[in-house]
């Protein structure tokens, strides 16, 4: 659905010229809550803004649907951008105006009929949750209430896309969660896709089914969220993965380890955390488990589940353990130190 | 008894009245025409604006400078071929109101500019992300979300316009502070000076009420 290319951008700054997106490569398919992640500068942002057209990349290319972007005229870019709604961190709503002049304004742009915008603007405050809030001015909202408002008119059109732009960082935790499932419900029952940027991982976590972590303008880790917070190889993804989930053995127990008998690292999702891997092992096989850490977290609608062992006994046995976690359908690795 | 004390007829001093409402009214509505394109010219041209143009910015900048450089006691004379070709006449009331004009215009575009650029650079980029078009910006994002702010810039206009006003006797235009200066200062008739003065002082405050009213009316919404 969204294709974008080998894309760079270089902003010419007082210190010399950035690369804001270095050699960028993103695909998004339909149905997809896609998260990129990254610190503030990793050029998020301006990823985001190629998607409308709000940034235009110095070489590479932007597909919506197989149409390169990049070389739309104003006039069809301004046309393209009623399929595509944005949400933005500060809101960006017109303050001196009510909650439903904010959102009726796409719709007169559009050109719709004024019953017909009466009916719509009622339909999406319901399906937000903000029905008695019509007539009150924006500057009168919560946080919470004002990106309701922003969410509402970006999918007044009824776009097929979706772009988030840190659209719960000035909010609240509990404020967060709300938008957030309002967000996914978008997803599922309006079937737009959804591409957000974020710094907050809890929000990867929650929503997203695919993850790609941003660092100086480039990606530097992409996949299937699951995928990511299982087995994340780079530093920087770690570090996001261990603010939410606990990933690691703790300090204490490393200090006192012995590190001549293996130690791997089992990575189950969905159902396979139900099984009870562990005393079949010790049922069947001649070794002794120390369970060194382990962890069941909920990433969106599948868990994942970390276990680290440690495994004493003959070599050829170890082996054999090893070889029948395979056959089971869960992730298995050794750990070096 | 206006005739008495002021030593002037009291249809000579609501003539003078009526000709700077005259003037007032007129620059300010041909003023606000070329200054409101003016200033979005200067918003919307400017480096980092939502239709970034050097060589125009440069223009109009430029002009916008140099006219509000000219002294309008200058301007009024400067200016004369033009205003004959215009109105037919270098002098008079109606003369008058086209240096008023290059007077107020300019001078608008600069107040009128700075309203725009109060307006969150946020909402400029939502409009865009909706597709909207440079006119929509303009009408549905901008104006709106800058009406209070207009409103109070208009306000500090006129009130600059209706000092220039004072000058236009230079050219016959008449008005009050004609009347104070021809009447007034050079006939050495003091009372007639106080209550022209007076009827300014109570000019300015009129206006000044009226745009703060109106602009707090449009922000108390917010």
């Amino acid at each position: 659905m969204i294709q974008i290319q080998n894309v760079k951008k270089v902003f010419n700054t007082k210190t010399g010229m950035v690369y804001a997106l270095n050699d960028v490569s993103l695909s998004v398919e339909q149905g997809d809550i896609f998260g990129v992640i990254g610190y503030s500068g990793a050029g998020k942002s301006t990823l985001l803004r190629l998607v409308n057209g709000l940034e235009k990349p110095d070489s590479g290319s932007v597909k919506i649907d197989g149409k390169d972007i990049t070389k739309l005229s104003r006039k069809d870019l301004n046309l393209m951008r009623k399929d595509i709604g944005m949400v933005f961190q500060q809101f960006n709503l017109l303050e001196s105006q009510t909650v439903y002049q904010n959102i009726a304004l796409p719709l007169i742009m559009s050109g719709m009929k004024k019953k017909e915008i009466q009916k719509r603007v009622e339909e999406l405050l319901a399906f937000v949750g903000l029905d008695k809030k019509s007539g009150v001015y924006v500057s009168q909202l919560s946080g919470g209430q004002k990106q309701r408002v922003g969410i509402a008119r970006a999918i007044a059109t009824n776009p097929k896309i979706l772009l988030c732009d840190e659209a719960t960082s000035a909010l609240d935790p509990k404020t967060t969660e709300a938008v957030l499932q309002l967000l996914k419900k978008i997803n599922t029952e309006l079937k737009i896709t959804i591409l957000l940027i974020t710094h907050e991982m809890n929000v990867i976590s929650k929503i997203c089914n695919k993850v790609a972590v941003m660092k100086e303008g480039e990606i530097c880790e992409q996949g299937e969220t699951v995928s990511v917070f299982s087995k994340p190889v780079q530093d920087i993804t770690k570090a996001f993965v261990n603010t939410v989930i606990n990933n690691s053995i703790p300090c204490t127990l490393l200090k006192d380890l012995s590190y001549q008998d293996p130690i791997i690292r089992i990575t189950f999702f969905g159902e396979n955390s139900k099984q009870s891997l562990i005393s079949r092992i010790n049922k069947q096989f001649e070794v002794e488990t120390t369970i060194l850490f382990a962890s069941v977290n909920e990433l969106g609608e599948t868990i994942l589940g970390i276990l680290i062992l440690q495994l004493e006994g003959e070599n050829e046995e170890i082996i054999k353990v090893e070889n029948y976690i395979r056959g089971q359908n869960v992730g298995i690795e050794r750990m070096a130190f | 008894m206006v005739n008495e004390f002021l030593n002037v007829s009291s249809e000579k001093l609501i003539e003078s009245i009526v000709q700077t409402f005259y003037m007032l009214g007129w620059s300010l509505f041909f003023g606000t025409l070329f200054g409101i394109p003016l200033g979005i010219t200067l918003v919307f041209t400017r480096k980092g604006g939502i239709r970034s143009n050097g060589i125009v910015y440069f223009l109009v900048n430029g002009i916008v400078n140099l006219v509000r450089s000219v002294p309008f006691i200058i301007l009024l004379v400067f200016i004369a071929p033009l205003t004959k070709a215009i109105t037919g006449t270098r002098i008079g009331t109606k003369a008058a109101i086209v240096p008023l004009v290059f007077y107020i215009a300019p001078y608008l575009a600069r107040l009128i500019e700075s309203s725009f650029l109060e307006v969150k650079p946020g909402i400029i980029e939502a409009a865009k992300a909706m597709g909207a078009n440079t006119f929509q910006v303009i009408w549905y994002f901008l104006l709106p979300e800058a009406k209070a702010s207009l409103v109070l810039a208009l306000t500090t206009g006129t009130i600059g316009l209706l000092g220039a006003t004072a000058m236009a006797g230079t050219i016959g235009g008449g008005g009050v502070g004609d009347l104070a200066l021809t009447y007034g200062y050079q006939r050495f008739n003091n009372s007639l000076m106080f209550v022209t003065v007076v009827l300014l002082i109570i000019f300015v405050q009129l206006i000044q009420a009226t745009g703060n009213y109106m602009s707090k009316r449009i922000r108390n919404h917010e």
